[in-house]
């Protein structure tokens, strides 16, 4: 009954869905067309991260994090958080358990903010399809701005936030 | 496509390294990602239906009807509001901005709705304060605003 519950959104608009087909069926049609497509989407690209994440987490010790993304970290930090950031694909909320996981191990929050930014500013998987449909000054702008302005915002953030307030919980957790 | 398959070709790589090494902890890291992927699941399957309810309801049409050309101030409030509801993964977000712009839809409020519905999400904001504690998670969301509102600016600026 519980793991049910968790789905209750899902349920929901599942029963929405039945609503519209009643009135319109190819509105129907077409939600289950687009929520089909992506959900394949999904749970193709998803596998293959979540196993890097969990590989991620047994391997690569707290020192050595600390040195790439810690405090003391430097530009070596910004590159080490770009790289992770842009090269995965997905929705933003994906990277919110790989954030919490990156905190853990020693995270600073000011790269942690850089990293939420990034994912949601710049995706290598999609930097083409970008520059394709609206041109390199758009996507240039884009970029530079959104990264410019995340960690500046990163740096307010760790002013703000201190790291243990942040990590209240644990992704490999059964919930 | 082709960034699923690297994809799953470094993580088949690391797999069979770390196999090697330590099936031991191999293991443990296989579970703990299968727990994360049960974890995120159930919101994730609502999310993408909530994201093909809105789309084919919303059509690119009927968005860009709401924020063309002169649609002005109001055209970039509309957009931060419609791109605040969900996060909307890059791969959707892009392609859909593109068919608005091609039926009348002004670039400064399409840069606001793109850049919104990636970094922006309302129905999500549940589950980023499970993950984040509630005062960071209403923080980011409304840095994120505020980072489309200016960009939507620099590009008003820039390219119109």
């Amino acid at each position: 009954m519980k793991k049910l519950k968790r789905y209750r959104f899902f349920f929901i608009l599942l029963l929405g869905l039945l609503i519209i087909a009643f009135i319109n069926q190819s509105i129907a049609m077409k939600t289950i067309q687009i929520t089909g497509k992506s959900i394949l989407d999904m749970l193709f690209l998803l596998p293959p991260i979540f196993i890097l994440v969990g590989l991620l987490d047994q391997w690569v010790k707290k020192e050595s994090l600390i040195q790439y993304m810690g405090e003391k970290s430097g530009i070596y930090g910004v590159f080490f958080t770009l790289l992770l950031a842009t090269v995965a694909a997905g929705p933003l909320y994906i990277a919110f358990p790989i954030a919490v996981l990156l905190l853990k191990k020693g995270a600073s929050v000011r790269y942690i903010v850089f990293f939420l930014g990034a994912w949601s500013t710049v995706k290598l998987p999609v930097l083409v399809y970008e520059l394709t449909s609206f041109g390199s000054k758009f996507t240039l702008i884009h970029i530079c701005f959104g990264l410019v302005f995340y960690y500046l915002t990163g740096i307010l953030f760790e002013k703000i936030y201190s790291k243990q307030k942040l990590i209240k919980y644990d992704i490999t957790k059964e919930v | 496509m082709i960034s699923g398959i690297i994809l799953y070709t470094i993580a088949t790589i690391y797999f069979g390294v770390s196999f090697i090494k330590d099936k031991h902890k191999t293991k443990e890291a296989i579970l703990n990602s299968w727990k994360m992927f049960h974890n995120v699941l159930p919101d994730l399957l609502a999310i993408m239906f909530f994201i093909g309810l809105a789309l084919s309801l919303l059509t690119p049409s009927l968005i860009s009807s709401i924020i063309g050309e002169s649609s002005g101030l109001l055209g970039i409030i509309y957009s931060t509001i419609i791109g605040s509801i969900a996060l909307v993964p890059s791969f959707i977000v892009f392609p859909l901005g593109h068919t608005i712009i091609q039926h009348g839809a002004a670039l400064p409020q399409v840069a606001v709705l793109m850049s919104t519905m990636m970094s922006v999400g309302l129905v999500t904001l549940s589950m980023e304060q499970k993950t984040f504690g509630r005062s960071f998670a209403y923080a980011r969301n409304i840095s994120a605003i505020i980072m489309s509102l200016i960009f939507a600016l620099i590009i008003g600026v820039v390219m119109t």
